[in-house]
């Protein structure tokens, strides 16, 4: 199914170039494996910095947070092909709209049920409440 | 063996369901004996169950659509006459726990299994005619999404006679809908069922954006592309975006029910409001997923039958994009009352009273676009037009319950009810009757009877006012929503009026059987296998109707937005196509892996419902192994060759 994805009217055999595919096999294979040895240094080091003694223990969630994004940056390049190209416009767009509505999903949640929580009685006043009734 | 499925499972003593259940079981058999009879197997198999053709599917899903109309309609009915009885002292006739049953079935019927269907379906046959396709970009996968639609519809309908359906309201709000609180089964036949009709409509969505984004016939940039098109992407963006969302949420509540987690009980750290600010994260961008291809039908359907082009195309689209980026910062405005501060309730007031914005440009669109032409009024007018009033209406009411205080007070009230019938009837109803009848020309080659499906306009709009405005009154005396009687009396006289009205809908209901018989039987008078019987604009009204199974001979080579249009005038240049001499191209062949994947699906979620462990693991493996089974395939294309004279008019 992989050759249908991107070809305009495949069912006609006129094929205009397809973004994101690799037609040359041993450029495909240099970019996995950079892809592949990248992603494995990054891990590598989040555990590592996890572990280590000799990172600031406050700035470790801000630093395994560069870490992972890092990651995510090395899988969308070398592995699900996304480039700056013109050809790749549509999976930028994809990409930019599906990091907006997670972020607003995201940040939407907490901040509604952090307002939710400070709004919320403690609990034994709740319970109080409960009892006068 | 069974888990804890046993014959006991069966209500033998609840009356409604046995005679539905009963009723439904001798419909199947009649129609199995009818095609028996009349040797339709081998046409129903290789035609349609396992037919690719994103004509059939959509006309599949049209089907599935009417039929759980029905059933979902009968929910109403009966929650109608109780409530028409159940004043004062009397109870009516059906006990709390059955009503608690019908009204979460009728929602959850209507939303998913009515309303997606008719709007997934119009989508499937709408949009590669429009955009010069041979079909959508997979075609394989269509078919999987349909029969997986088919696999949530039909444990849905076993749950009205093996078990019972959950009595929790349609989304199931925890902690009712957890363990604790409703033990049996209905819950878990609701959370699987929508889990496999979710992935299929998440996998329906990928596939018409990747349709619409990369299918196009040359030259249609996006800004040639039809409005109903843009619509359609936008719906779809939208599917993919949210569904995941309702299937995550999904997900922990089966955790919560299977295995002991606590994501949303009341104790261990769990939190309920969660669910529900998730489950609206989904819910919001759903009715926007609804409204959105409707609002591209009435587009098309204002445009073509005012013989004009569709006033303001470019803010119709920004408009449709807009709709799309808002719907995602709203959803908070279903649960006001939950508790947020009016710093965070005003911002989410604001933002939906600012989402009320584009759509009012829509609908000044729709009125400039109708202003001067020359307006033939067909059925698919009256429908257009009865959703302009009954939707602005409906708007204004949303933008009333849009401020916090008034929220306050008509929350979770009969003016709640009265408010999105009005949108979803005056909206999507309204919507995908018009597309019905505007688009049923084009998949069949002839037309439907005109005079009744004026008539069955006529049902719909009145009853629907006769049904709805007491509801609205009634909200604002004080009546709740999901009560099953009342103590006031002074309500009564109210809801008899709201039982009237839904039997004058009954009778469009029943009209629209009746429509669909009559023009069958007619439809020697009213062919048109020229392929344009309304004079229309875009693309697909330039092909024969019925299309060939490919759709077109040639893909058009679009040179702008209303081609087809241009080419019919006097000094027209004719359209042009993409040269394919040879007359070769291909289209996939039939495949029963949809068919197969969604028997095994039912499989997987009826014994996932009732603990039967090894029947699930059948199940899932049954999935996985379809499958494989179909990736090994690699015959799964037809040539068609146009200069052959048996392929020339056939139908592959």
């Amino acid at each position: 199914m992989s050759d249908l994805i991107n070809k305009r009217n495949h069912y006609d055999d006129t094929h205009p170039a397809t973004p994101g595919e690799i037609h040359d096999y041993k450029e495909g294979i240099q970019k996995y494996t950079i892809g592949l040895v990248l992603a494995a240094i990054l891990t590598a080091l989040s555990f590592w910095a996890a572990d280590s003694a000799s990172v600031w223990a406050p700035s470790m969630p801000a630093l395994l947070a560069a870490l992972a994004i890092g990651q995510m940056g090395v899988h969308l390049v070398f592995f699900l092909h996304i480039s700056s190209g013109p050809e790749s416009t549509n999976n930028i767009l994809a990409l930019c709209f599906g990091v907006f509505v997670v972020a607003l999903v995201v940040f939407g949640s907490i901040i509604i049920m952090t307002n939710l929580n400070e709004h919320m009685l403690p609990m034994d006043q709740l319970m109080n409440i409960q009892i006068q009734r | 063996m069974l888990g804890k499925l046993s014959l006991a499972a069966i209500p033998l003593h609840e009356p409604i369901p046995m005679i539905a259940g009963l009723g439904m079981i001798f419909a199947v058999i009649a129609l199995v004996g009818l095609i028996t009879w009349k040797k339709w197997w081998g046409i129903l198999w290789h035609d349609w169950l396992i037919s690719v053709d994103h004509k059939k599917i959509g006309v599949m899903y049209i089907i599935l659509g009417l039929v759980m109309l029905l059933r979902g309609f009968v929910d109403a009915l009966m929650m109608r006459s109780q409530l028409a009885m159940a004043a004062g002292g009397a109870a009516g006739y059906l006990p709390p726990d059955h009503y608690n049953q019908i009204f979460s079935a009728h929602g959850t019927i209507m939303i998913f299994f009515v309303a997606m269907a008719l709007v997934v379906g119009l989508m499937n046959i709408a949009i590669p005619l429009q955009i010069g396709a041979r079909d959508v970009a997979y075609p394989v996968l269509n078919s999987v999404s349909f029969w997986l639609t088919a696999s949530g519809m039909a444990l849905m309908n076993i749950s009205l006679i093996v078990g019972e359906f959950a009595r929790t309201g349609w989304l199931v709000y925890p902690p009712l809908s957890e363990l604790a609180f409703s033990p049996q089964v209905g819950v878990d036949y609701y959370l699987w069922a929508l889990q496999i009709a979710g992935v299929g409509t998440l996998l329906s969505g990928i596939n018409l954006t990747a349709t619409i984004l990369k299918m196009r016939a040359p030259g249609m940039g996006y800004f040639e592309m039809p409005v109903f098109c843009w619509t359609a992407l936008a719906a779809n963006m939208l599917i993919i975006a949210a569904f995941p969302i309702l299937t995550a949420t999904f997900g922990m509540l089966l955790l919560d029910r299977y295995a002991d987690f606590h994501f949303f009980t009341t104790n261990m750290g769990g939190d309920p409001m969660m669910y529900i600010n998730l489950i609206w994260a989904w819910g919001h961008p759903e009715v926007y997923i609804l409204i959105l291809p409707a609002f591209g039908i009435f587009s098309e359907v204002f445009s073509t039958f005012s013989k004009k082009p569709l006033f303001g195309y470019h803010s119709m689209v920004y408009a449709t994009l807009a709709i799309c980026g808002l719907s995602f910062v709203v959803w908070l405005h279903h649960f006001f009352t939950m508790g947020a501060g009016a710093n965070v309730n005003g911002f989410f007031g604001i933002m939906t009273m600012i989402i009320s914005i584009p759509t009012g440009v829509k609908v000044f669109n729709w009125l400039f676009t109708m202003y001067g032409g020359s307006i033939k009024f067909t059925s698919p007018v009256y429908w257009a037009i009865g959703f302009i009033i009954t939707f602005v209406l409906g708007g204004l009411t949303g933008v009333l319950l849009a401020i916090p205080p008034i929220d306050f007070a008509l929350h979770n009230s009969l003016f709640l009810i009265a408010h999105f019938h009005n949108v979803i009837i005056g909206g999507v109803v309204f919507g995908a009757f018009a597309g019905y009848t505007y688009w049923f020309p084009k998949v069949f080659g002839f037309q439907l009877h005109e005079g009744l499906g004026k008539a069955v306009f006529w049902c719909w709009f009145i009853g629907f006012y006769v049904a709805f405005m007491p509801l609205y009154v009634l909200g604002i005396m004080g009546a709740t929503r999901r009560m099953q009687h009342y103590s006031n009396p002074d309500w009564q006289p109210f809801m008899i009026v709201a039982f009237i009205g839904a039997l004058i809908i009954l009778l469009g209901i029943t009209l629209t059987i009746v429509q669909l018989v009559v023009s069958i039987r007619n439809r020697e008078k009213t062919r048109c296998t020229a392929g344009d019987p309304w004079d229309g604009r875009t693309l697909e009204w330039s092909t024969p109707s019925p299309p060939p199974h490919w759709n077109f001979d040639a893909i058009p080579q679009v040179r702008s937005l209303e081609d087809f249009w241009h080419s019919k005038q006097p000094n027209g240049e004719p359209l042009q196509y993409v040269d394919n001499p040879s007359g070769k191209f291909h289209m996939p062949k039939p495949s029963a892996l949809g068919i197969t994947l969604s028997f095994f699906a039912t499989v997987f979620g009826f014994a996932m419902v009732w603990h039967i462990w090894w029947l699930a693991l059948v199940g899932l493996f049954g999935c996985i192994a379809a499958v494989i089974a179909h990736s090994w395939q690699t015959e799964n294309e037809v040539d068609i060759d146009l200069n052959d004279p048996a392929h020339a008019h056939g139908h592959a």
